[in-house]
């Protein structure tokens, strides 16, 4: 059970995905405008994460270890035809979202941190239980490192900042401090 | 469109006009990641040149053959196939550099320069430009990639390709090579273009 914490925990604000280990960048850049849309944003790729991470688990159960030089091909098929779901169904119940999220919404295809999410999975040898767990740890994560960074820019869009600031060198700097911040997260395992 | 000049021009581009990183900002999820020192950069860099070139190449020879609905996910699992060729490869020739580097070789993949590039040029264009857009970009990648990776490596650890360049005294700044370090670093990469631009529309104004 403390292992399942532990896993949960350390997906979560320790090795933070987005923060720590820089992934799923470009939504974190490209769709932190918003609060409520970087939230709803956050949600879609944590049922993504989840989903891939059950067929992760069931491929290198019964299909890698006859095709091991399949893994990345299945991987990536897999998050390609969650997304393709998860795009038809939001489209369906709210088209709003939809087009708020824009082209960022198939775009969770190449986020990076699902794709990373099954790979670790694998290379750690995750029960199904843990695999579910971690990906909910770090679909998390990558939910309050975007609602957080949404937050600031919210601010920062009141606030008068030198032009030449303006745009994505001022959003690297407030994601190095937020990185920043989480790094002292780290202490909660030292001990 | 089939003069010489037209084909060095689309290379070119990519180096600086239009540089994938600074002036795109695209790929950045392993252009922070293994940027902590100049080697690894430069090994991401070429394998991320050797990825993209052979699927540019594949993706324009293919253009006419390949439906359009299922457009991305057949440049997905073309891109997939030169990922497992580069991560087996990595892994035979430097284990150690397979360790290093870890899952972001496997993570070209969701590379988004990759993926834009087949989109926006490769599946539009004929081979031989494909293949030139595909180097500049390429080579304007692996530059930015060992700019940051070469800083970092300076001011984390005080090396250069692991040669110590300060003497005793020096106190390194950790937190370059850490994590906050890549964002902080990109930040001001990417502030000093800015101050370059406005500094050029400043004197043209």
């Amino acid at each position: 059970m403390s292992d399942l914490a532990w896993i949960f925990i350390s997906a979560l604000l320790v090795n933070n995905f987005t923060l720590y280990y820089f992934l799923g960048l470009c939504p974190f850049f490209g769709v932190s405008s918003k609060v409520s849309v970087a939230v709803r944003l956050g949600l879609a790729t944590i049922f993504v994460m989840i989903i891939t991470s059950l067929a992760a688990t069931f491929l290198t159960t019964f299909i890698l270890p006859h095709a091991p030089y399949l893994k990345l091909i299945s991987f990536i098929i897999v998050i390609a035809s969650t997304v393709q779901f998860v795009e038809m169904v939001i489209k369906k119940l709210s088209p709003t979202l939809f087009r708020a999220m824009g082209i960022f919404l198939p775009l969770i295809t190449t986020n990076c941190a699902i794709l990373f999410l099954a790979l670790t999975q694998t290379s750690k040898d995750y029960t199904l239980v843990q695999g579910l767990v971690f990906a909910l740890g770090a679909g998390g994560g990558f939910t309050i490192a975007l609602a957080l960074m949404a937050g600031l820019r919210e601010e920062g869009e009141l606030s008068k900042v030198p032009n030449m600031v303006k745009g994505t060198a001022l959003n690297m700097i407030i994601a190095g401090l937020l990185s920043l911040a989480f790094m002292g997260f780290a202490g909660l395992f030292s001990s | 469109m089939s003069s010489q000049k037209n084909l060095s021009e689309e290379f070119l581009k990519g180096i600086w006009k239009e540089n994938p990183v600074f002036i795109q900002v695209l790929g950045m999820c392993p252009m922070l990641a293994v940027t902590n020192t100049a080697v690894n950069a430069i090994a991401m860099g070429v394998a991320t040149a050797f990825v993209l070139i052979g699927s540019s190449f594949l993706v324009s020879l293919l253009r006419k053959v390949i439906a359009k609905p299922v457009r991305i996910s057949t440049y997905i699992v073309i891109i997939a196939t030169f990922v497992t060729v580069a991560d087996y490869s990595i892994e035979a020739f430097s284990p150690a550099l397979h360790r290093e580097l870890g899952a972001f070789i496997a993570l070209i993949v969701v590379n988004c320069l990759i993926l834009g590039r087949q989109e926006a040029y490769a599946s539009k264009n004929t081979i031989r430009y494909s293949l030139a857009d595909a180097a500049g970009m390429s080579v304007g990648f692996a530059f930015a990639l060992f700019c940051l990776g070469a800083t970092r490596e300076i001011l984390g650890f005080g090396t250069f390709f692991g040669s110590p360049l300060f003497g005793e005294h020096f106190e390194p700044w950790v937190i370059m090579a850490l994590p906050p370090g890549g964002f902080l670093m990109l930040g001001f990469v990417l502030l000093f273009f800015n101050w370059i631009e406005q500094r050029k529309k400043g004197v043209t104004a």
